[in-house]
């Protein structure tokens, strides 16, 4: 080394240096600008193919939305779904055999009042999203979620769908339209101006009472998201839409699936998470963006500056332990950190169940609040049924007591049941109709947090007592049915 | 003004349940919760009139107070069992030495018959061994795997025909948080059952009395009825994944109490997409344990430690069953990989 002429007559070894620049994984050349997962770096233009790849692939693997179908997207401002809505756009702009073949319309719900945000707020929220909607030339309907107190009771029902579609159902459905030369196109829907619908006080007030009368924040966002749900699919069914697409990413999806677990929906994991949700029938709930974690999503956003809004949810900026819901988003993210594969492997869980083939038929055995079916069958030796036996061993069980008391006893003993014919006088005398036999496992729960069952939306209420009167019908000419009699509810 | 009991309604209530949240006395709660395991026993027909059961005591305080239950309730209403408490030493110094020391006590208190299998006698390694050569990490997979197999062999040795374990709701609730963090859908299927199978031989099945127990009922339980157990944490168990589920699980239990029994009833009604790839039961070609690969787990562990690889067996190795059945040795690349790294 510390010599005068400095040569080195041997082979030198050189090092492999870890370098900062890498290239992209797959051009290659260019050098990346994002980097996914640990071991894939790509550059500005692979990146927007794979994003958009993502999407495209997602809708052809499932064939479920055909050519010329009318789709609805509900847009709630934020990340995932405006970036649902720029891949709408991409797609509809593309050359013409590889355009995507529906039509397409907007639905924003304004959640405002349920939050507590002024009207002010809410105005400019609304305007801002208009600008946005206007943008994509679009029809677009802007809905504030007092309505949700005026719908029907066709709201919670699920109507029958479209006949069974054979396999090739789909294939002859696209050779058709290519053959038709598919000039409609997407101009079909125009976008009309129609003025921003006028909120009452009084409904707004309606709302919050409604959603104040949940004790805990837990039962407070199960039943925003139950009435947002109906919402969407009254709207979706009034304008003619009959696929609706929501813009849930793989992380949320993940969270919904562990805190679907936890609130107790485990028979109904495949249609809160799953990619097509078939519950009410002739609408169907899709999820294109479940692919998509969060993270790419923001980078995606980011770097081709897609316009996004935020709005404040019911849980922004309480404690970690506010609510159910909350809490195991922070659980996902916090392990997220530390063990990276920990979103793909909950999502991947998901893909493989499906919903609890029960004895519920079309119209029949389904829950009031969430339409799907009811997993409240008591059987031997379950969770439900122990949950029972400790509610009846820790209370007096005494005959002399007042007619009251085992009038709110003996409806939440006997569970899934209506009481026998001794007990209907006192069912009916008692202060609230015996809902809880109307629910799955979680949405009872979720009501017995309520304060109150009246002030339950009017549609609720009203299929609630016409459900009841049926059943009891059928509890006076049980004797005379046959079995194996298709209900239609 | 005292609270008065909300089942008898005379005398004084002194605790609040945590699964229902009803205040209740003394007297009134050691017979809802008696009545309740005798309930999920009955309903569930765990047991048949004469039958053998080896109870697994570790000493904790399920294991105990599950011990106590199964002989008061096989008095109370009759079962006609034949109750043995059965326990395994892992050879972990300063927990379960004192542990094993509560099992005898208990042994002499229930007049019960007592056997203690060791992981020194059955495979020649103790659990600090073990924690020597494969780190703090991935410890827990050797215990529970040998563990298992350590009970069925004592129960053969004991001649039983049924073994009850001790896991309460809270563990119930845990495996089913973990095996979906996991993405393991094959156990997710299988943990919310409350027996095993019972066919093949070599295999005793084993059933959860205390299934629907809480374990905070179970702690007050042992405490009001002054029982003799052991409560320190195994001293490996910090660095468990394991423990993720668990904080969350604590967590939840605080927003709402009810949660432990809502995941449980999630987990029963679970029901998995037809064409999903599920393993197959087969036998282990070396000791002729039950097995779904060719090598059963404890096999292929007791193989990497014997050899001093350690990660084999932890992580996926599928290909290397049947170069160990062959005795073949390993190529370097592969050896690098399954030994651990210390600095």
């Amino acid at each position: 080394m510390c010599q005068v002429e400095e040569e080195y007559h041997g082979p030198l070894l050189r090092e492999e240096l870890p370098s900062v620049s890498r290239q992209c994984v797959k051009c290659k050349e260019a050098s990346a600008a994002v980097v996914i997962r640990a071991g894939d770096a790509y550059c500005r233009g692979c990146f927007k193919d794979y994003f958009i790849h993502k999407f495209r692939a997602v809708l052809g693997k499932n064939r479920l939305i055909f050519p010329e179908e009318k789709v609805l997207l509900a847009v709630s401002g934020g990340p995932s779904s405006c970036s649902m809505l720029s891949q709408v756009q991409e797609g509809l702009s593309q050359n013409a055999h590889k355009k995507l073949r529906f039509l397409p319309g907007i639905v924003y719900i304004d959640e405002g009042g349920a939050v507590g945000q002024s009207a002010e707020h809410r105005r400019r929220t609304v305007e801002e999203l208009r600008a946005v909607f206007r943008a994509t030339g679009l029809p677009f309907l802007m809905v504030p979620l007092e309505q949700v107190l005026d719908l029907p009771s066709s709201a919670v029902l699920s109507a029958p769908g479209a006949s069974e579609q054979e396999a090739g159902a789909y294939k002859a459905a696209v050779d058709h339209f290519l053959l038709s030369d598919g000039s409609s196109g997407v101009t079909a829907g125009q976008q009309q101006e129609t003025p921003p619908p006028e909120v009452q006080e009084a409904h707004t007030h309606s709302l919050q009472r409604l959603l104040g009368s949940a004790g805990t924040l837990t039962a407070r966002e199960e039943l925003l998201s139950i009435l947002r749900q109906h919402l969407l699919v009254h709207t979706a069914r009034s304008a003619g839409y009959s696929k609706l697409m929501l813009g849930d990413s793989c992380t949320r999806l993940a969270v919904k699936l562990l805190s679907s677990i936890s609130l107790g929906r485990g028979a109904q994991l495949a249609h809160d998470t799953g990619f097509s949700d078939s519950r009410y029938g002739d609408t169907i709930l899709v999820r294109p963006m479940r692919d998509y974690s969060a993270k790419e999503i923001a980078y995606y956003n980011r770097m081709f500056s897609v316009p996004s809004v935020f709005t404040a949810g019911l849980d922004t900026k309480t404690a970690d332990k506010s609510s159910i819901q909350h809490l195991t988003e922070s659980f996902v993210i916090k392990l997220q950190a530390d063990f990276p594969s920990t979103v793909s492997t909950i999502y991947r869980t998901s893909e493989k169940l499906q919903s609890c083939k029960g004895s519920a038929s079309a119209g029949g055995d389904r829950c009031l609040l969430c339409v799907c079916a009811l997993d409240t069958a008591a059987e031997n030796a379950s969770a439900f049924s122990a949950t029972l036996i400790s509610e009846q061993l820790s209370q007096k069980k005494s005959p002399g007591e007042s007619r009251q008391a085992p009038a709110s006893q003996c409806c939440s003993i006997v569970g899934g049941e209506l009481c026998g014919n001794g007990a209907r006088g006192c069912c009916s005398s008692a202060k609230a109709p015996p809902l809880r036999s109307l629910l799955c496992y979680s949405c009872q729960l979720t009501i017995k947090d309520m304060a109150s069952e009246e002030v339950l939306p009017q549609y609720i209420l009203s299929e609630a007592e016409r459900r009841l009167r049926r059943s009891q019908l059928r509890e006076e000419i049980r004797g005379f049915l046959l079995e194996g009699e298709a209900d239609e509810g | 003004m005292p609270v008065l009991c909300s089942s008898c309604g005379d005398k004084r209530a002194v605790l609040k349940r945590p699964k229902t949240g009803h205040s209740l006395c003394k007297a009134c709660f050691f017979w809802a919760f008696e009545e309740e395991v005798h309930q999920t026993i009955v309903t569930a027909n765990l047991f048949k009139h004469g039958e053998i059961v080896g109870i697994a005591a570790s000493g904790g305080k399920d294991s105990t107070v599950l011990a106590h239950v199964m002989k008061l309730l096989n008095e109370r209403f009759n079962y006609g069992l034949e109750l043995m408490l059965l326990s395994v030493d892992e050879g972990i110094s300063g927990y379960r030495d004192d542990s094993l020391e509560t099992v005898k006590r208990n042994q002499q208190q229930y007049e019960l018959p007592l056997k203690i299998v060791s992981y020194e006698e059955l495979y020649g390694w103790t659990m600090d061994a073990i924690v020597k050569q494969v780190g703090r990490k991935n410890n827990c997979t050797f215990c529970g795997v040998f563990r298992r197999q350590a009970l069925d062999r004592g129960a053969l040795m004991l001649k039983v025909d049924k073994i009850c374990t001790g896991h309460n709701a809270d563990d119930i609730a845990e495996t089913v948080v973990m095996n979906v963090l996991r993405g393991d859908i094959a156990r997710l299927r299988r943990c919310t059952a409350i027996s095993t199978a019972s066919e093949g031989d070599g295999v005793v099945p084993r059933c959860k009395p205390l299934k629907y127990a809480y374990e905070k009922e179970i702690v007050l339980y042992a405490y009001f009825k002054k029982l003799d157990y052991f409560s320190t944490e195994c001293i490996y168990s910090p660095n468990a994944y394991r423990g993720h589920a668990r904080t969350f699980l604590k967590d939840l239990e605080s927003v709402r109490p009810s949660s432990i029994m809502d995941i449980i009833h999630s987990g029963e009604n679970l029901s998995v997409r037809d064409g999903v790839k599920m393993p197959v039961q087969g036998t282990c070609q070396r000791c002729g344990y039950i097995s779904s690969q060719s090598l059963c787990k404890s096999c292929v562990l007791l193989e990497g430690l014997n050899r001093g690889l350690p990660k084999l067996g932890i992580g996926k190795h599928h290909r290397l069953h049947d170069k160990i059945l062959i005795q073949q040795p390993f190529t370097e690349k592969e050896e690098r990989k399954l030994k651990t790294v210390h600095f």
